[in-house]
Order: C-alpha cells, then sequence, then structure tokens
C-alpha cells in the first residue's frame, strides 16, 4: 500500500474529492469549443489556480486536467502528437500544488473517455483504446499523478481498456461511468452491472463509482444501487451541482451551496467514501460539502423517497436494478 | 436474437405476418432478413413508399419508443439502425424514381471541440428511419460549416448535438450568427446532447430541445408540419 490514496483510504472513512473542471475553466475564460488541455501549457496559472482552488475548499483529492487528453480526442484541433506532453504537464502542476499543501491531497490523473464506438457497433478495437488510454497514462505518471482517474465511461468495453492500460502502465487506478440514460448509462449498463464487472476484472480499482450523469437524485440513487449489492470496495459519488441553466452568455448549474452539502452527506449514508461533485461544482459548493461531512453526523442510509424529497425527483422510474431488473421485455417472434 | 427458430421463412409470410416479422427483425438489428423482407415486398408490387412506411418506419418507431422508455439502450439501437439502413439503401433509389413524398430535409452535426457522435448518429439515422433526408456534418463544426451547409443544402431543419458542458454553448453562438446574418427564421433549429434541457434549448434561441432521437423525430414531425401549414395559410 504505497500510493496516497490507499493511504488515505486506511485511515479515513470519507474523503472529499474535487467538483468541475470544465465549469471552472469557463469562469477563467476558456473559449467553448476549445480544448482544455491546452491550458497545461498555455495557461497554466490557471490550471494551477483550479486545483489550488480545490485544495483551499478542502479537497483531498483533484482531478488533473486532462480529461480530453487522449489521442482520438486531441486529434480534434490537430493535438494528437502532444498526449503525452500535455497528460505530464497536467500533473506535474497537480504534483506541484498538492506537495505544496501541508497534507497529503492526492493528484487524480483524469482520463476521460475516447468518444468513440467499440466494434462491432463502431470502429473502436480493444488494442487501440487500450493503446491510447495506456500512452495517456504513461503521460500522467511521468507527471508524478498518484492514481489514474477513469471518469465519464458509459461502455463496459471502454472500461475494462482503460483498466487493462492502467495495468500497463503500473499504476493504480479509479473508474467512474456515467449513468444518464434511465438510471444506466448510454450503453445500458446499470449499477449492479457494474459492480459485477469492476470485481472481474484483473486489477481491479481502488475504488469506483457513478460521476456525472444527470442530477444529484439521479447519481444518489446509483450510488444505493452499488451498495446493495454488499460491496467492500470504496464507491465514489461525484455528481453534478444540479442542471445546467444558461444566463447571460454562461452556463450556470442551478444546484446550491447548500444543496451540495445535503447530497455530500446522503452520498456518505448511502455507502459512499469518496465524495465530491462534477459539472457545476465550484469551490463554494466544496467548502459546504466539507464542512457538512466535517460537522454532521453520519444517518441511517437514505431511502429513495427521501433522496427525492431532499434532492428533487429522479430522471426516470426505475434503473434497471433490484425488482424492476430486466423488467419491460417486449414479447419477440423469433427466438 | 439467438436462433433456434430457422423455421421462419420469409418468403411463405403473407403480407400483413411479414411487415410484423420484419418489425421484430429491426428491434433485434437483422440486417440480412431486412434486406429480404424488402426485396419480398417490392416484388410483390408493393410501391417504395409503402415499404418504407409500414415495414422500416413503422418498425423503427417501436424502437424508438423503447430507447425513449429505457428499455432498449445505445448498442440495441445502432443494430436496429443498421439494419434499417441496409433497408434504405435498396429503397433509396426506387423512392426518387416513383417520386414518392418527402418529409422534410435536415442538416445536423456535432458542435466545434465536441468529438461526440453517438448521439448525434442516433438522431441522423432516426430522423432516416422516419423518411427524412439527412445531411450529416459528422463532429467539431464551426459556425461557418453550419452556415455553408445551410446555404447549400436549404434544408428545413437544422440539429446540433453536443455532449460536453465545455462545448454545448457554442449552439449559442452558431444560433447568434443566423440571427446576425437574418437567417435564423428560415430555420427550425432543434439542439440535443446529454448535459442540455429544454430551459438551456429556449435560453439559447433554439425552437427545441430534444430529449433522445426518438423524441427529435417527433418534434421534426410536428415543426415540419406547422411550418408547411405556415406556407400554404
Amino acid at each position: 500500500m504505497t500510493d496516497a490514496l490507499s493511504r488515505l483510504l486506511s485511515t479515513r472513512d470519507w474523503l472529499m474529492a474535487d467538483g468541475a473542471t470544465g465549469t471552472n475553466l469557463f469562469n477563467m475564460g476558456l473559449s467553448s469549443g476549445e480544448p482544455p488541455e491546452l491550458w497545461n501549457i498555455d495557461q497554466p496559472d490557471n490550471i494551477r489556480a483550479l486545483y489550488r482552488n480545490a485544495v483551499e475548499a478542502g479537497s483531498d483529492i483533484f482531478l488533473t486536467n486532462s480529461f480530453g487528453g487522449n489521442a482520438s480526442r486531441l486529434k480534434l484541433h490537430g493535438a494528437e502528437g502532444r498526449v503525452h506532453e500535455l497528460n505530464r504537464v497536467a500533473a506535474a502542476l497537480g504534483r506541484e500544488i498538492a506537495d505544496s499543501s501541508g497534507r497529503t491531497v492526492v493528484v487524480a490523473g483524469s482520463v476521460g473517455p475516447t468518444g468513440e464506438i467499440f466494434e462491432p457497433m463502431g470502429s473502436l478495437t480493444h488494442a487501440r483504446a487500450v493503446e491510447m488510454f495506456h500512452e495517456q497514462a504513461e503521460g500522467l505518471k511521468a507527471g508524478g499523478a498518484d492514481v489514474l482517474w477513469v471518469e465519464t465511461i458509459s461502455a463496459a468495453e471502454e472500461f475494462r481498456a482503460a483498466a487493462e492500460a492502467a495495468r500497463l502502465a503500473g499504476m493504480p487506478w479509479c473508474g467512474t461511468m456515467s449513468f444518464d440514460t434511465a438510471g444506466r448509462t448510454m450503453m445500458g449498463i446499470t449499477s449492479a452491472s457494474l459492480v459485477d464487472l469492476v470485481e472481474k476484472l484483473p486489477n481491479p480499482p481502488l475504488a469506483f463509482g457513478a460521476n456525472c450523469g444527470v442530477g444529484a437524485s439521479d447519481l444518489l440513487r446509483t450510488v444505493l444501487g452499488f451498495s446493495a449489492q454488499g460491496t467492500e470496495r470504496p464507491i465514489i459519488a461525484k455528481g453534478n451541482a444540479g442542471i445546467p441553466k444558461y444566463h447571460d452568455g454562461h452556463i450556470h448549474y442551478d444546484g446550491t451551496p447548500a444543496l451540495m452539502a445535503e447530497y455530500a452527506v446522503m452520498a456518505r449514508d448511502a455507502g459512499a467514501r469518496i465524495i465530491g461533485g462534477c459539472c457545476g461544482t465550484m469551490p463554494e459548493h466544496l467548502k459546504a460539502m466539507r464542512e457538512a461531512l466535517e460537522t454532521r453526523p453520519r444517518g441511517p442510509r437514505p431511502s429513495l423517497e427521501a433522496v427525492s424529497q431532499a434532492m428533487g425527483g429522479f430522471s426516470s422510474a426505475t434503473d434497471g436494478t433490484g425488482d424492476d431488473a430486466g423488467a419491460p421485455v417486449r414479447k419477440r417472434r423469433r427466438g | 436474437m439467438a436462433d433456434d427458430n430457422d423455421e421462419i421463412i420469409l418468403s411463405e409470410l403473407s403480407d400483413d405476418e411479414l411487415v410484423l416479422q420484419m418489425h421484430d427483425d429491426l428491434y433485434d438489428g437483422m440486417k440480412e432478413e431486412i434486406e429480404e423482407g424488402v426485396n419480398i415486398l417490392i416484388a410483390r408490387g408493393w410501391t417504395p413508399y409503402d415499404v418504407l412506411t409500414k415495414a422500416l418506419v413503422a418498425g423503427m418507431t417501436i424502437v424508438g419508443a423503447d430507447f425513449r422508455d429505457g428499455i432498449l439502450f445505445v448498442p440495441e439501437v445502432l443494430l436496429a439502425a443498421n439494419a434499417m439502413k441496409a433497408g434504405m439503401f435498396i429503397l433509396k433509389p426506387l423512392l426518387v424514381e416513383t417520386g414518392a413524398p418527402r418529409m422534410g430535409k435536415m442538416v445536423i452535426g456535432t458542435v466545434k471541440g465536441d468529438i461526440h457522435d453517438i448521439g448525434k448518429n442516433l438522431v441522423a439515422m432516426m430522423m432516416e428511419g422516419a423518411g427524412f433526408e439527412v445531411l450529416d456534418l459528422g463532429i467539431n463544426n464551426s459556425v461557418e460549416k453550419y452556415i455553408e451547409a445551410l446555404e447549400a443544402e436549404k434544408p428545413d431543419i437544422l440539429g446540433m448535438s453536443a455532449l460536453l458542458t465545455t462545448t454545448m454553448p457554442y449552439m449559442k453562438v452558431v444560433i447568434d450568427t443566423l440571427k446576425e446574418k437574418g437567417m435564423r427564421e428560415d430555420y427550425i433549429v432543434l439542439v440535443g446532447g446529454a448535459p442540455l434541457n429544454e430551459e438551456f434549448g429556449k435560453a439559447i434561441g433554439a425552437d427545441a430541445y430534444c430529449r433522445d432521437a426518438a423524441v427529435a423525430v417527433e418534434t421534426a414531425k410536428v415543426y415540419v408540419a406547422r411550418k408547411h401549414n405556415q406556407l400554404s395559410a
């Protein structure tokens, strides 16, 4: 147990992750359509500020500015030849902030999806996906990331490819999926099936869970779905601060710091050990979350009713788990 | 999808049975069976338009409804759309030849900076499945590219997609440019993508936000019909 995340997990019963990357960078002047990763080189002070804000707001873990730092995504901007550089610098800037914080802060190397679809529906092969993730992982490792943080994944194939890349790079890793379609991922993965998938990997992640998706209530339902499987593995909850609204030329998420504080406490009661935000989660949300996690007592595991009462309704009536598993099936003529 | 029921011989089914079977085969993404079914109906003297609407479009409507209701997910819908496309490939030249009625035309693309095209592809496929003509601009489209396509194609509908919080504001850039050029009212503008919602669609000046591909098709039909009514009024 040599990595910083494992050490923290062994001494603390909950950890706080960070908030949004995109939303924060927009507020610093990133323009829509431009790849945030280029700022690692072009505007390093903004990236330092992004990381520092999360640390100062109380995050124990923050994600590097490398979400779209794979060859497939960077190719859009003709930057596919800069994968190693952009990831290395994303992590190195993080290392600098973490090491000067005066406490243990985990630099988590963010790895987002390729944006491509796997064979046979699409053209991405397992080998190519592993190669792209591995290239990115080596850059993050060279820059000093403590762990790889695979996030916003929809497909089981992509999750497995990222796991293999982590193994090739010799890095501990965490992995989360985005449950944004009727309580499942776009590709139909349920919370229960992610638990299964994770436990069957040859190199399972240190922690796994859900990020992004629809809103705080859906995310908490997913976390309840994970813990209902009786998993011992630490669960990650990184939900959006409400839903996006457009105001005066920029995007604003409608979740208040008070709501996110409530969400953080509920996520912990639901079984999550690593709790953070995703899109729209700003430093003021993180501060409120940290304070709530430190001052409020643990409560019982919340029911779905309690979640929807506190956070708002769910985006779909069911999420494909429990009694609903496989419920609606169409009667077939063949087969 | 697996099947031990090889005893179904499509050519031995009555027209009604065959059409129902094709709905099932579309649902299961069975490409060869769909091609065979289309050829059989054409050989039996069906008009290409009837094959399109009664067999393919009706079948894709079921797929769309189950996608909307969280019964089917992206992989199944992609397979179904693929089977539908194979059928359309046979029908397309025949539809042109017979001067079949058109539903309308759409130019669609993912906005600048966004590589995600899964949702956009689904919309394009479902729109084609509903009988619309679709020009797909692919991913990473600048405002210039959208406008060039609109001027060249004169579609009824412009569809824009974004999957990232970092790219969704670009939709407003495109809509604002259309307004500046006095072109906004020439098109029905539909937007979609995971981080969006209805309020966002309204705030940026789109005609409608479409939650998923099935809703996009329904919305497109309503708006195109409304547009035609206005023109004839």
